[in-house]
């Protein structure tokens, strides 16, 4: 059994309530927060070894530490609840059940870094949760955790969320800052960075969901016992949401020290493959990140068993290995179709690129065009190669991550499984027909490494 | 369309969550009340009517509405089913709950019946990959679709509209 620390209290009746939170143990840690200096929160945070939880994985007390304070000008923190990458549900999970925890880390994190008004930004699909949060804030206000002189410290905080309207780029954080100001969620080019010049052109940290809410147990148990959870550099806990073909989709909790195949398999976790059938290929962080065959899932190049950590999922790189990411983990079963997956992933960054960008713009709708052709029976053998170049010309050519985004899905999908876009192409009525017979892939096929 | 007492009331508390002189960050909900208020679809007079409220630019409003896909430009049905089409979803068989849809109500997407009661739009992953195939109705979120429950939900939002009526 997994060591549970975010997702601990999740089955307690009304623990989306402040009472039954407050009862159970909720605030302790704002409490002990509002007993440190700001500055030896945020060194706890830095001896966590906590990693940002939103797909890059940067350390979240160096981004804390880069933020600029200069005199009379306000800082700001926002959270990113803009969870938009596909496979991803994580953020929506402890925001629904757990909205005080979030409320909390934020309240700690707002202490830590002197923000004042404070924002979450979250997608504008999850309406409902808008109205849990609301709920939640006003709990806090009420029980004098957020306000004026909060725990009598003379510090004061507010928590407003803003609702966003349909726009994945708004998950970048500078997008995310543009649309918090009312505009188009068009990426700002970096530098300057947020921790100079963010919200309104003020200092700014803009933080995922479950970093914020993992906070809260490192100021309970201390930074350091924090980082000596999971394994290296990989400390704490990782929210994982599960989804595709497993027979037990959801979010699940892990301390980062348990295999791929684990988690695959075991009950605790996904509960292995519908009906019997085999692994063909996993996307383990998200719609971004590189799909790996069954093989390549389950151990890395060197034949080492794959561990759900940051550093083993990444393992060989790009050529054999993938990513961490949001930890939006994805199971293809032996009758799915890579091509026709592809084609979804890139339809989907076609329309939400934001048009800034002409590789992104221009790029993700030929791709678009080019794996429809070779899905329905229309594609040559040159599309292949064509598709492989686009991919790399978008690739480290745009402002944002999405052109990368767009990008690697493709790459990986060629690279992994390049004979079933030749076979679409080389049967086109089969392909059609979409009797695909390709359960082989389902078997550990040889590694082209590079 | 003009914004109610109440509406405009909302308005302020929103425009009170920003400093002085940043309530054009208001834009965004304000709009989304705007679409409430407007049947479910932004007019250019709704939108002018919101630039007017915020004092900024119509063209402020437009290119953000523009930009965003739950704004929505043209009118459309009593119900609108927004399916998500995206990865996960395929793979739980969202192909086969859009086809359903289609057939049944006898529009593509992006159309609405003739009745004007439904409105079938395909949109992009809602977050909601482990509770596939869904989609969005409203507020709120209809998940674990399968044909019938896509069939129930389609004849639960007929009788509401009957009793409404």
């Amino acid at each position: 059994m997994g060591k549970k620390i975010l997702l601990e209290k999740e089955h307690i009746e009304g623990i989306r309530y402040f009472d039954t939170y407050r009862k159970n143990g909720g605030y302790a840690a704002a409490d002990k927060a509002f007993k440190m200096s700001a500055a030896d929160v945020v060194e706890e945070v830095k001896k966590s070894g906590l990693r940002g939880r939103g797909g890059a994985g940067f350390p979240t007390g160096m981004k804390w530490s880069f933020l600029a304070k200069p005199e009379g000008v306000p800082r700001y923190l926002v959270c990113n609840a803009d969870e938009s990458e596909p496979g991803t549900f994580k953020d929506r999970y402890l925001m629904e059940f757990l909205p005080h925890l979030l409320i909390e880390g934020l309240l700690i994190s707002s202490y830590a870094l002197g923000s004042e008004r404070t924002y979450i930004y979250i997608r504008g699909e999850y309406a409902w949760i808008e109205d849990i949060l609301d709920e939640a804030i006003a709990e806090a206000n009420r029980a004098g955790y957020l306000g004026q002189n909060i725990l009598g410290s003379g510090f004061n905080c507010q928590i407003y969320v803003q609702r966003g309207a349909g726009a994945y780029i708004c998950g970048e954080e500078t997008a995310l800052l543009e649309s918090l100001e009312g505009k188009r969620g068009n990426p700002r080019i970096k530098p300057p960075f947020p921790a100079i010049k963010g919200l309104w052109d003020c200092p700014t940290v803009v933080n995922n969901v479950e970093t914020l809410a993992a906070v809260v147990p490192i100021i309970l148990m201390g930074g350091e016992a924090y980082s000596k959870i999971g394994l290296g550099k990989s400390t704490g806990t990782k929210l994982i949401s599960a989804c595709g073909n497993i027979n037990k989709q959801g979010v699940y909790e892990i301390d980062m020290t348990i295999s791929v195949e684990e988690f695959i398999y075991s009950d605790e976790y996904c509960g292995g493959i519908p009906n019997g059938k085999k692994l063909k290929a996993c996307i383990p962080g998200g719609s971004s990140v590189p799909i790996l065959p069954a093989n390549l899932t389950l151990k890395t190049a060197k034949g080492e068993a794959r561990m759900m950590t940051y550093e083993s999922l990444a393992d060989g790189g790009f050529p054999t290995g993938s990513m961490m990411g949001s930890g939006g983990f994805i199971v293809l079963d032996e009758d799915q179709c890579v091509v026709r997956h592809t084609l979804s992933l890139a339809r989907f960054y076609r329309h939400e690129s934001c048009g800034q960008c002409s590789p992104c713009r221009e790029g993700t709708g030929w791709m678009e065009k080019i794996l429809h052709n070779i899905e329905y029976g229309k594609g040559e053998m040159k599309d292949i190669d064509l598709l492989w170049d686009i991919q790399s010309k978008i690739e480290g050519n745009t402002i944002c991550p999405l052109g990368d985004a767009a990008a690697w899905p493709v790459a990986a999908a060629i690279r992994h499984f390049r004979d079933e876009f030749e076979w679409h192409v080389l049967n086109p009525e089969e392909a059609l027909k979409r009797n695909f017979g390709l359960a082989h892939y389902a078997d550990p096929i040889e590694v082209a490494v590079g | 369309m003009k914004f109610s007492e109440q509406k405009i009331q909302k308005v302020k508390e929103i425009i009170a969550r920003f400093p002085e002189g940043k309530h054009k960050s208001a834009l965004i909900p304000v709009l989304h009340i705007a679409q409430e208020e407007n049947g479910g679809w932004l007019s250019v007079e709704a939108m002018d009517h919101v630039a007017e409220l915020l004092q900024i630019k119509p063209i402020e409003v437009y290119e953000v509405a523009t930009f965003y896909s739950m704004y929505n430009l043209k009118p459309v049905g009593k119900f609108l089913f927004e399916v998500c089409q995206t990865g996960p979803c395929m793979l739980n068989g969202s192909d086969q709950i859009i086809d359903h849809i289609k057939q049944k109500l006898g529009i593509k997407a992006g159309e609405t019946t003739g009745d004007g009661m439904f409105t079938l739009k395909t949109v992009e992953c809602l977050g909601a990959c482990g509770y596939a195939p869904m989609m969005q109705m409203g507020k709120f979120y209809k998940e674990h679709l399968t044909i019938d429950k896509v069939d129930k939900i389609i004849a639960e939002c007929r009788s509401n509209a009957e009793r409404n009526n």
